[in-house]
């Protein structure tokens, strides 16, 4: 059933973008704010179930690429997106139907929003990843066998690239190397698909799951965190604070390592985080107790919001959760372009279900 | 400058206006503490005629005066006495997607604007242009607000990294606008994140009426006293800026009252790194003293319901002060968060009134000897939850506010300080300094001058000594120019924090140089400290 995203959707959405990046993907403000903005101007978007659409209906997954720190100074000119559209119809032929967030967690959860404002679109509840990722391949649509080409790629002034490569990987290295020269940032779209393709491709119902998240925290009384446990089927790691924070920048991406110490019930435990990025493996006493591709957040146990990775600092109160991800990346395919080798981790994934009843 | 004698130091805070004079020595000779007014600038003349009305003080040696002063935050909250500002962005094609105070609460942006332009220009993180600054448009835009704005606030893309687009565009403002129409230039105010910088930004522009206002009254306050001293504001970071300065960057003012007090924490106890308390009567500040200065915050603050990204001291601020009522709750006591402030004397228990304060609890606990402690009869019991309670609040601040393990000596200054217990888990020692209920006023007094650089640099065949050379050089030329004695310049503070997702190599520089006053003797100035960040 399709729905109106309206301010107050939106900012709820933003609430549960940030906890689906699993600590990466940015902080969603300023997707929030170009949401509000062209909406204000253009009128609310809707957002469309897949099933309501036609099955050869063109889908357009689009987000952006590059620096966060050049996302909060050079803001997008908001044409971008129509670009977007305009070029990658006149590539295939086929009107676009509907635009999709190629990553739902982080500030690219919301970007599509305010282009399909301005084109007049609605968006899709699904996104190519169901949390954040770092690298372009690593979409659902990817393991599904979908092409990532044409890559069409554009920036404020109007330059525009199209790409036509012969792997993802070569989609990732050009891309980014296209987005540095743009001024570090750019906006894409890649990974084109049906509708019914995109039914059996794409992490489905992300949307609404964000905007649950959200609005969960929004009416939460009382206990925030477990508002966000029944909303998102997680389980609680521990509750505790940040005892001590360890990250480095390398080749562009930050890594490290984050240990939450138990308080109150959980005392005298003590769980490490390893993050590249994202938080991609917690460990106790030794044992992985969750892992990629599975989500694993760090929330404020005051408020139930996100940390991002780049801000957790010693001290803070926070509660460790982690949820499953789409059966996707569970499969082989799945598992080799996101599992906890494709990041150098020298084990092999165990879902966290298995994990927490390992413990229990 | 006249050669330095004594200096008067005057904190004007939520409810209290605090002043003292020190001697050459920084030995506190008077201090006064005086209830605000409803007149804005009555606070500082009423403390001014009571810290000169002590005994023994020779008006006439004082030739220094530092202002710390909560004005221009007040006139922000109150959305009063703010000027009239075009706002000028330079950036497009880019950032049209976001226009210039969307977002703010609509009175704000009522009260404040006049008119916004996003104009072709703008910087790449890489230095190289976004656009060509396009100058006729700029002027155009003068044409549309002139007669109407009385400041203009321009923020380019990525001036951080390179200020020539905002320093042009200031050329062309007063070309077309005349002199007498103030400007005020992103670069000199905020860090990278266009929205908050340009928001701080027009708050500067819109502030500049607050700061003449309240420097002319403390002029004549002092002339009254056939006082002509050399004046100075507290800015956020803990340093004086030079009045001149201060009426230039008024936004720097926002947050030097917390700053001042734990200047004046580090200086009365004479411990350089340490965690520092400030109890008042409302709340009570916990802060972190690194090398003499507050530690300042890695995100940007909101004033007002605007979201702005300009340094301000790292704090952990809890409703609990002298003045916040206790009241019964299932199971134990509950603080706050109201408090009777400055009725505490009419109010409290041991001062024969009904309402319990955390005052009494402080009594009842034996941490303090005020008023009548036989007047606490029945409510002792409730009184000493409350400060067990209390107590857990302030350690779990304590413990926020840390960036380690391992405990720390703890300064506990203000009026409120009777509130802090002996032992606190994660605080090695709890020192309570003399004069400590004037620490805000006297932190003001003994401030030095600072500058401060904070933008990108691109490593080039120089490498990174050659771009923090350059960065340390700035920081020190800024520091002279807001009135520090150039002999006793030194660098402060050097932060790195290389970006992420570039190819090219290139990175974020904070660079803080300090000194003594112009005229000050013998320098004492903090050793550098180098603290590298492993990531943004």
């Amino acid at each position: 059933m399709s729905a109106v995203l309206d301010a107050a959707t939106l900012r709820a959405m933003a609430r549960g973008c940030a906890i689906l990046g699993a600590g990466g993907g940015g902080d969603p403000h300023i997707g929030l704010l170009q949401s509000l903005q062209a909406t204000e101007d253009f009128g609310p978007v809707t957002l469309a179930d897949l099933d309501e659409l036609d099955d050869d209906a063109l889908l357009m997954p689009c987000g952006m690429i590059g620096a966060p720190t050049v996302h909060i100074e050079k803001i997008e000119n908001g044409t971008e997106g129509s670009r977007l559209v305009a070029r990658l119809e006149q590539i295939t032929g086929k009107k676009v139907a509907a635009l999709m967030a190629a990553e739902i967690g982080g500030s690219n959860g919301l970007q599509p929003i305010s282009w399909a404002a301005r084109a007049g679109l609605p968006v899709v509840d699904a996104d190519g990843m169901g949390r954040a990722f770092p690298e372009v391949p690593q979409v659902a649509m990817h393991i599904a066998g979908i092409s990532p080409s044409p890559c069409v790629m554009t920036e404020e002034r109007g330059n525009m690239i199209v790409f036509e490569t012969v792997s993802g990987q070569w989609m990732e290295r050009l891309a980014r190397a296209a987005a540095v020269e743009f001024g570090g940032s750019a906006s894409s779209t890649e990974y084109t698909l049906t509708v019914a393709e995109a039914r059996t491709a794409t992490v489905r119902g992300s949307v609404t799951l964000a905007i649950g998240i959200g609005q969960a925290l929004t009416d939460a009384e009382g206990d925030p965190v477990a508002a966000v446990l029944a909303a998102t089927g997680a389980r609680r790691l521990v509750t505790g604070k940040i005892a001590d924070v360890e990250r480095r920048t390398t080749k562009g991406f930050v890594r490290g390592s984050v240990v939450v110490e138990g308080l109150g019930a959980d005392a005298g435990r003590l769980i490490r985080l390893e993050l590249q990025n994202e938080n991609l493996v917690a460990l106790e006493a030794g044992r992985v107790t969750a892992s990629v591709p599975d989500l694993i957040s760090v929330l404020d146990t005051e408020t139930g919001d996100a940390i991002v990775t780049e801000r957790v600092r010693y001290g803070q109160r926070v509660t460790v959760i982690a949820f499953a991800c789409h059966p996707i990346w569970r499969t082989p395919a799945g598992l080799e372009a996101a599992g906890p080798r494709a990041f150098g981790y020298d084990f092999d994934y165990i879902p966290v279900e298995e994990l927490a009843g390992a413990l229990s | 400058m006249p050669s330095l004698d004594y200096r008067l130091g005057i904190d004007v805070g939520g409810t209290n206006t605090d002043a003292v004079v020190l001697d050459r020595a920084d030995r506190v000779l008077a201090k006064a503490k005086v209830a605000g007014t409803h007149d804005i600038t009555g606070g500082i003349t009423a403390a001014i005629d009571a810290v000169l009305a002590a005994p023994g003080i020779d008006a006439s040696r004082i030739t220094h005066v530092m202002l710390g002063t909560t004005h221009a935050t007040n006139a922000v909250l109150e959305r009063r006495r703010l000027r009239r500002v075009a706002v000028l962005r330079i950036g497009s094609p880019a950032t049209h997607g976001i226009r210039p105070m969307f977002g703010w609460p609509a009175d704000a942006a009522a009260a404040v604007s006049v008119g916004a332009a996003i104009t072709g220009g703008g910087i790449e993180f890489d230095g190289r242009d976004l656009a060509p600054l396009d100058g006729d448009a700029i002027a155009r835009f003068c044409a549309e607000v002139g007669g109407q704005a009385q400041g203009v606030a321009i923020t380019s893309v990525f001036a951080p990294v390179s200020p020539r687009h905002e320093l042009a565009a200031a050329q062309i403002v007063a070309r077309e606008l005349g002199d007498e129409v103030h400007v005020s230039l992103s670069h000199e105010i905020g860090s990278v994140g266009l929205l908050e910088r340009e928001n701080a930004t027009i708050l500067n522009a819109a502030l500049v009426g607050v700061a003449g206002d309240v420097a002319r009254a403390m002029r004549a306050a002092l002339a009254a006293h056939d006082l002509h001293p050399a004046t100075f504001f507290a800015q956020n970071d803990g340093t004086l800026m030079a009045l001149d300065h201060a009426l230039r960057y008024p936004v720097l003012t926002i947050g030097s009252g917390p700053a001042n007090s734990i200047r004046g924490a580090a200086f009365l106890s004479g411990v350089t790194d340490a965690l520092a308390v400030d109890v008042g009567g409302t709340s009570a500040d916990v802060g972190v003293l690194v090398n003499g200065f507050p530690r300042e915050s890695s995100q940007g603050v909101e004033i007002g319901g605007i979201r702005t990204n300009f340094r301000m001291p790292d704090l952990v601020t809890i409703a609990l002060g002298g003045g916040t009522v206790i009241s019964n709750e299932a199971g134990g006591a509950r603080i706050g968060p109201q408090s009777v402030g400055y009725q505490l004397t009419g109010e409290a228990l041991v001062f024969g009134g009904r309402i319990p304060t955390m005052t009494d609890a402080a009594v009842a606990c034996g941490r303090a000897d005020i008023g009548d402690a036989s007047l606490l009869g029945r409510a002792r019991p409730l009184l000493r939850r409350a400060a067990q309670r209390a107590d857990a609040m302030l350690a779990e601040a304590i413990d926020r506010v840390k960036t380690s393990r391992g405990d720390l000596t703890l300064i506990t200054v203000g009026g409120g300080s009777i509130l802090v217990p002996d032992n606190i888990p994660g605080v090695s020692e709890v020192i309570r300094p003399a004069h400590f209920d004037a620490a805000n006023a006297i932190g003001a007094a003994i401030a030095a001058v600072s500058g401060q650089v904070d933008r990108i640099f691109h490593l080039g065949t120089g490498g990174r000594s050659a771009a923090l050379a350059e960065a340390s050089d700035e920081a020190r030329e800024h520091a002279v120019a807001a009135g520090a004695d150039p002999g006793t310049v030194q660098i402060v503070e050097i932060e790195e924090i290389p970006l992420a997702y570039l190819t090219t190599p290139a990175v974020r520089i904070r660079v803080k140089a300090a000194g003594t006053l112009g005229g000050l003797g013998e320098p004492s100035p903090p050793t550098a400290v180098h603290v590298p960040r492993r990531s943004t």
